[in-house]
């Protein structure tokens, strides 16, 4: 016996229309369909979902991690720029003040060339004239004396009369010193 | 009666050219009738339903082999079953229901998908060598339940009256044919829709079921005598029509779940 045969018996027994669903099958159907389904919906897909949200974050997660460490070591090299400059400005100041400083002591030096020259040669000049001073003075007495000397030998006696004797002597000298200034200023305009 | 009388869609002594012989056997509505292989509490049991059966244990131990303990470095198996849940999740959910409405409805339709495919790619498995969405049952019900959670969606989000305008495309501008494309739209969306969706699929795999098995006698009936000129043209037709049946397989489940994904996206629709 074939299967044709069992079919062709069974066709004509059975209302053999293809459109009509036989329960057992749909009901078998539904069932073997739902089984898949609840696995999967309760089980097996949250836990894939899971794992494919975590291997996203972790892709995710690489990319930020990379663009951080990158920003990180811009914002490094700006700082060391940043430094750099700084200290070729600090380098600058530094060389402008060493200049001004230079110039002001050079300056101050220079000043202080001046002010010391000028002590020296104000020294020098009362100096001069201090030794000017001592020089008339001790000339007006030698002078004094030694005219004195010379006026007595020559009137051959003493003129012990200091009083008219020193009349005498500043009497001459004050004819002396009248001139004296005459030629100095003379000599002081030359 | 034998197993292998069982497994066999003709009478294998039926061949050309043999005295008193019989003619070509060709397949029909009786090749998609199968007797019950055994019975359980009342419940007989045929080869369509047990291929049902189990498509729903392959399904589970290869999502369950892929899924069970998925590694964010995914091995080979995981990986297969990862671009098949991509492909339905984001090939078809994201893309009609859109990403928000739809990841509610993944698992369901990554379900449908695999479900559906198995029970089509039955149809060249050697031993199965039977569609078992070729029953109108299986596509049938599937169809049903698609209906259902469309239908309860609707009403769910629009209330009786709003989903009642959802389903018949009301529009005020359109007048005074209102009524009429009211009518023509309830009729199309809510009868004839659920139909067109499991039938669609159900005749597409009747149909390259029936040439597979037609090619697959006439290369046997051929082989006899002068007949063997026959038999390189019937047989090659047969692996043609294997390979055209792989490709109608994938395409008629993606067809199924992506109308289906498509009425639900309907259903969250915003009325006009």
């Amino acid at each position: 016996m074939n299967l044709l045969q069992i079919a062709a018996e069974g066709g004509h027994s059975e209302e053999q229309n293809p459109l009509l669903p036989p329960m057992p099958e749909l009901v078998i159907g539904l069932i073997a369909f739902l089984i898949v389904f609840g696995l999967l919906a309760k089980m097996l897909l949250p836990r894939i979902n899971k794992v494919l949200e975590e291997r996203h974050a972790a892709i995710e997660g690489g990319m930020e991690k990379a663009e951080a460490a990158q920003i990180e070591a811009e914002s490094v090299l700006q700082q060391y720029k940043d430094q750099l400059a700084e200290a070729q400005r600090e380098a600058n100041r530094l060389r402008e003040e060493a200049r001004e400083q230079g110039v002001a002591l050079i300056q101050e030096m220079r000043a202080e060339g001046q002010r010391q020259r000028e002590e020296i040669i104000a020294a020098g000049h009362s100096q001069i004239e201090a030794d000017r001073k001592a020089a008339s003075l001790s000339l007006r007495q030698d002078v004094g004396k030694i005219a004195t000397d010379l006026a007595g030998k020559l009137v051959g006696e003493s003129l012990e009369d200091s009083a008219r004797q020193s009349r005498v002597i500043d009497r001459f000298l004050d004819e002396l010193e009248s001139k004296a200034p005459a030629d100095a200023e003379a000599g002081a305009t030359r | 009666m034998s197993a292998a009388d069982q497994m066999l869609a003709l009478d294998t002594s039926c061949k050309i050219f043999v005295d008193g012989g019989c003619g070509f056997q060709s397949p029909g509505l009786h090749s998609f009738i199968f007797k019950p292989m055994f019975t359980v509490g009342g419940l007989e049991f045929n080869k369509p339903m047990l291929l049902a059966l189990l498509t729903t244990l392959v399904l589970c131990v290869f999502f369950w082999k892929a899924f069970a303990n998925p590694k964010v470095v995914p091995g080979k198996l995981q990986m297969v079953a990862e671009s098949g849940y991509d492909f339905v999740r984001r090939g078809i959910v994201y893309e009609t229901i859109g990403k928000k409405e739809g990841e509610k409805y993944v698992p369901f339709l990554v379900a449908l998908f695999f479900f559906i495919w198995l029970m089509n790619i039955w149809s060249i498995i050697p031993l199965a060598q039977f569609p078992v969405t070729s029953i109108i049952a299986f596509p049938a019900g599937l169809a049903i339940m698609v209906y259902v959670t469309w239908m309860s969606l609707t009403f769910k989000r629009h209330g009786f009256v709003g989903g009642l305008k959802n389903l018949t495309g009301y529009q005020k501008g359109l007048g005074a044919v209102l009524p009429l494309v009211m009518l023509i739209e309830f009729f199309s969306n809510v009868l004839v829709r659920p139909f067109t969706h499991a039938v669609r699929l159900f005749a597409n795999m009747f149909a390259g079921h029936l040439l597979i098995v037609m090619f697959t006698i006439a290369t046997w009936f051929f082989m006899n005598g002068m007949g063997w000129l026959y038999t390189p043209v019937a047989f090659v037709m047969v692996c043609v029509m294997i390979a055209f049946e792989l490709f109608i397989q994938a395409v008629q489940a993606y067809v199924f779940v992506t109308l289906s994904a498509s009425y639900i996206s309907g259903a969250l629709e915003e009325a006009h």
